[in-house]
């Protein structure tokens, strides 16, 4: 395998009509990182993949793949891998010619695309499945069928388009951890796309998480969660209290108080910064969810549970106490 | 973007080439037409003193009003013949719904003009029917007198148009509407009536706007059932008899071309809004129940009946091909091969022409066709939409209109030896092509629009560039439906008259229906005609098997998943 490359994507904008899908994009993915972009439906991620594998045009902007720009370069010139959300394999052509393709494309010698097809369906664990036709396998086996035909031609760099949506639940977790085997076997600087956080969270070494066309922050998935650089990222990454000016705690203008649920916990009353009436209590097995309205907020605080604990009812006035070194203070 | 430059070069050239074959022998002929209608004889001036005289001639508003009575009659009957069956398969478990589905192909094995001379033997006055009827009650039906015989033949020919496109509509509402409609306290026919028929009524409209478009166009059915006093006979005997310079013929096919416009356009004025294809597919189609013993035996009996009529034709022609006299009897005095000996010796030619005809107009549809459903699909080039308009508005120009645009355009256009070009057989090729494009292209749509573009995308991404992907991917996923295509054009070619019955100069040229049409106009020559006939029915059901097969193919070569 050749030495892995790094993307950088300096900004683009790019709009479909009156439509602004990505707006002043500036994104670095280092060589052999597995990278998600990870945002709600309609954020623009899979249009900023799409723009890496030449199926979309910027308005400006360049995309850079190993320091080169690709923007003259058709799809089929770039080198860049891509496993599509629905895995697009062909039905008149059996597993072994839809892994063959781009080797045959490549007008490589027959040996050569055998070898390497073996290779590749070898890498996957499909081996013995090179004779079916696509409509005769499983989702997850069609899975790695468009897994194996992408990192056949060796590409610079593979992308992966929400390739566990179509997976059931259960396959999910074994898939998601087999994707990342291999990405570290091959050393292949991956992009995944995903809206679920879990997914990039446990596979990915960073995210970059995206809202209404524009890359919010990027971070590892713990930086994420810890540090969260703006209210977005803070409560689409797990759940977050924010807060405003006036409810005992004071708080910079033009700035809101976060914290996590979990990082809380209920006090006494008295003395407390922090005060009001538990509204609902939710038992979620490893911990007790509490609401406790907090002037017009709803505070949600997570304590773990212990059997034989002291559990608190609706309608007790209680305290939440914070440690300070777990508020931020992000920009409204 | 050098790359970008040179592939909407060849995009652009492509529909270049198609926009010129389409300008040439589409838009000229039937603007030559337009043109011609509406300027003064032998002068160059616009004028409509043509149309004034239409009007004042007896005989042509005659046939106008004819012609809409027609038209208008035959779908009034062909409802009444695909109404009960719509109805009886889509809302019982019906053991002859398959029998009712054969139906709707029976049309395209056999037009109505084929089958005309056998039925006048059949059910004219002194016909198979009749005869008996007379010995046995002593009356007579007048089911082929005058008008009433070319409604006749039509509606039983055309109702499957209005029976196909009901019952897919109806077969498309989802289960919830009327589930919901239950739930309310509805049910039995005034459910049907209230909720399944009002969704049904975009296709029902669709089929009942073709139907009469078609009966209004048909130029060969009424002559050969001696009835001259319709519009579209008209265009063609004015323009035969007394030549193509007389404005007549040319105002005719302008009111022709009309009547064609204006009913598509009131069908999509009705239609507007109500597109009501359910897209979330619970259950598929309307609840069916079983039914009782009783009502299964009206059932059939009502559908052998129908299935009896839409037969007709066809054992009348088949007795007539083998029979040595038939006339005032219910059946042939005599049998003989005879016909079928002379047909496949000396009139081989006819079928000859045919085949060659049109195989070469059915490659020329599905090629053109392709084309222009990959552009506009899947290209971005500026005007893609007019190919597809262009192409479509073959749809509203009837046969005889075309043959008589084609004349008058390609007639003064010489060939070096003298000849013109109107009368090279060719001429023919290109008349039926147009003709039947608008029918491929809806096929090669439909086969381009089940591949996914991201199997293209897929291929793209791989190192294979467009033109690659075209010839690896798009063809081969499209060839069932390309194929389904070619054969069904094909077919329907071989049956071809309209237009063809203008641009036909020399017996040496003429196709098989053509043939038909001449052989039917004498006694002498009607067994011969019958046996042709027969030869042409068989080789468009062989088609259509073969169509509905390589469809069958290519559904199950793609797989489940697509």
């Amino acid at each position: 395998m050749s030495k892995a490359v790094g993307i950088e994507i300096a900004g683009v904008n790019l709009s479909y009509g009156a439509t602004h899908v990505l707006k002043d994009v500036d994104l670095a993915v280092r060589p052999g990182e597995f990278f998600a972009f990870l945002g709600p439906s309609g954020c623009g991620k899979t249009t900023l993949l799409r723009l890496i594998a030449g199926f979309a045009q910027a308005q400006t902007g360049q995309v850079l793949l190993d320091g080169r720009d690709v923007a003259p370069l058709p799809p089929w010139k770039r080198d860049v891998g891509m496993v599509f959300q629905s895995y697009a394999l062909w039905p008149h052509m059996t597993v072994a010619k839809n892994v063959a393709f781009g080797l045959e494309e490549r007008r490589l010698p027959r040996a050569e695309i055998d070898r390497r097809v073996a290779q590749a369906l070898d890498l996957v664990g499909l081996a013995d499945l090179a004779g079916r036709r696509p409509a005769q396998l499983s989702g997850g086996q069609q899975q790695r069928v468009a897994v194996a035909r992408t990192i056949a031609i060796e590409p610079k760099v593979l992308l992966l388009d929400e390739p566990l949506s179509n997976l059931d639940a259960k396959m999910r977790v074994g898939v998601r951890r087999e994707l990342r085997a291999l990405q570290q076997r091959l050393g292949l600087t991956t992009i995944f796309v995903t809206h679920d956080q879990e997914e990039a969270n446990t596979i990915c070494d960073r995210i970059a998480v995206m809202d209404a066309g524009t890359i919010r922050q990027v971070g590892t998935p713990m930086e994420l969660y810890e540090k969260p650089a703006n209210l977005f990222v803070a409560s689409f990454l797990g759940s977050a209290n924010i807060l405003g000016d006036g409810h005992g705690i004071s708080v910079p203008a033009g700035k809101r108080l976060v914290f996590r649920p979990q990082h809380a916990s209920l006090s006494p009353v008295d003395g407390a910064a922090l005060r009001g009436p538990v509204t609902h209590r939710e038992f979620l097995g490893a911990a007790v969810r509490y609401s406790v309205r907090v002037g017009d907020n709803e505070i949600l605080v997570e304590a773990p549970f212990q059997s034989g604990g002291e559990l608190r009812a609706v309608g007790d006035r209680v305290g939440v106490a914070l440690p300070p070194e777990r508020m931020l203070y992000l920009p409204a | 973007m050098a790359l970008a430059g040179t592939r909407s070069i060849g995009q652009a050239a492509l529909a270049l080439a198609i926009a010129l074959f389409l300008s040439v022998f589409l838009v000229m002929p039937v603007a030559t037409v337009i043109y011609v209608a509406f300027t003064e004889k032998g002068g160059g001036a616009l004028t409509l003193v043509n149309f004034q005289d239409f009007a004042r001639t007896d005989l042509f508003v005659r046939s106008f009003w004819n012609s809409i009575y027609v038209s208008a009659m035959t779908v009034v009957w062909a409802s009444a013949l695909a109404l009960p069956l719509a109805y009886l398969t889509t809302r019982f478990e019906f053991r002859g719904a398959m029998l009712v589905q054969t139906l709707g192909f029976l049309p395209l094995v056999m037009p109505p003009f084929v089958g005309a001379v056998a039925m006048q033997l059949l059910f004219g006055r002194n016909g198979s029917v009749n005869l008996l009827l007379d010995e046995w009650f002593d009356f007579k039906i007048g089911f082929m007198e005058g008008l009433n015989g070319v409604i006749f033949l039509q509606a039983i020919h055309y109702f499957p148009f209005i029976l196909v496109n009901l019952s897919a509509a109806l077969r498309n509402i989802d289960r919830s509407m009327e589930e919901a409609a239950q739930n309310l306290g509805s049910h039995g026919l005034r459910l049907f009536r209230r909720i399944a028929l009002p969704l049904a009524l975009p296709g029902y409209i669709a089929g009942a706007s073709l139907v009469f478009v078609k009966v209004f166009d048909d130029v060969a059915t009424p002559l050969l059932l001696n009835v001259k006093e319709m519009l579209a006979p008209q265009a063609y005997l004015r323009i035969t008899s007394i030549g193509i310079d007389d404005p007549m013929g040319y105002v005719i096919s302008v009111v022709l071309i009309g009547v064609a416009v204006a009913t598509m356009w009131a069908s999509a004025l009705v239609l507007k809004g109500k597109d009501y294809a359910t897209t979330q597919r619970g259950g598929g189609g309307l609840a069916r129940r079983k039914l009782k013993p009783r009502e299964s035996f009206l059932a059939y009996a009502v559908v052998i009946l129908i299935l009896a009529l839409v037969l007709a034709p066809h054992v009348g022609l088949l007795l007539l091909s083998f029979a040595t006299v038939w006339s005032f009897s219910p059946l042939p005095d005599g049998y003989t091969l005879a016909h079928y000996a002379r047909v496949l010796g000396d009139s081989s030619i006819y079928i000859k022409n045919t085949l060659l005809y049109s195989s070469l107009a059915a490659g020329i549809d599905v090629a053109i066709g392709g084309a222009i459903a990959y552009l506009v699909l899947r290209t971005k080039l500026p005007g893609r939409q007019w190919l597809d308009w262009a192409a479509s508005t073959a749809l509203a120009v009837p046969g005889v209109v075309l043959g008589i645009g084609y004349l008058r355009a390609f007639y003064g256009v010489k060939m070096p030896d003298g000849t013109p070009l109107a009368a090279l057989w060719i001429v023919i090729v290109l008349a039926i092509a147009i003709r039947r494009l608008p029918y491929a292209l809806r096929a090669a749509y439909a086969a381009l629009q089940q591949i996914s573009v991201s199997l293209e995308e897929a291929a793209e991404n791989l190192g294979a560039t467009k033109a690659r992907t075209v010839r690896r991917i798009v063809i081969p996923l499209m060839t069932g439906g390309l194929l389904a295509g070619f054969v069904t054009s094909f077919a329907t070619a071989a049956v071809e008259l309209s237009a063809v019955l203008m641009l036909v100069q020399s017996n040496s040229d003429a196709p098989l229906a053509y043939g038909l049409y001449v052989l039917m106009q004498t006694p002498a020559g009607r067994g011969a005609g019958a046996a042709l006939g027969v030869i042409a029915v068989v080789i468009v059901a062989i088609c259509m098997g073969l169509a509905q097969l390589a469809a069958d193919r290519s559904q199950r070569a793609r797989g489940l998943d697509i």
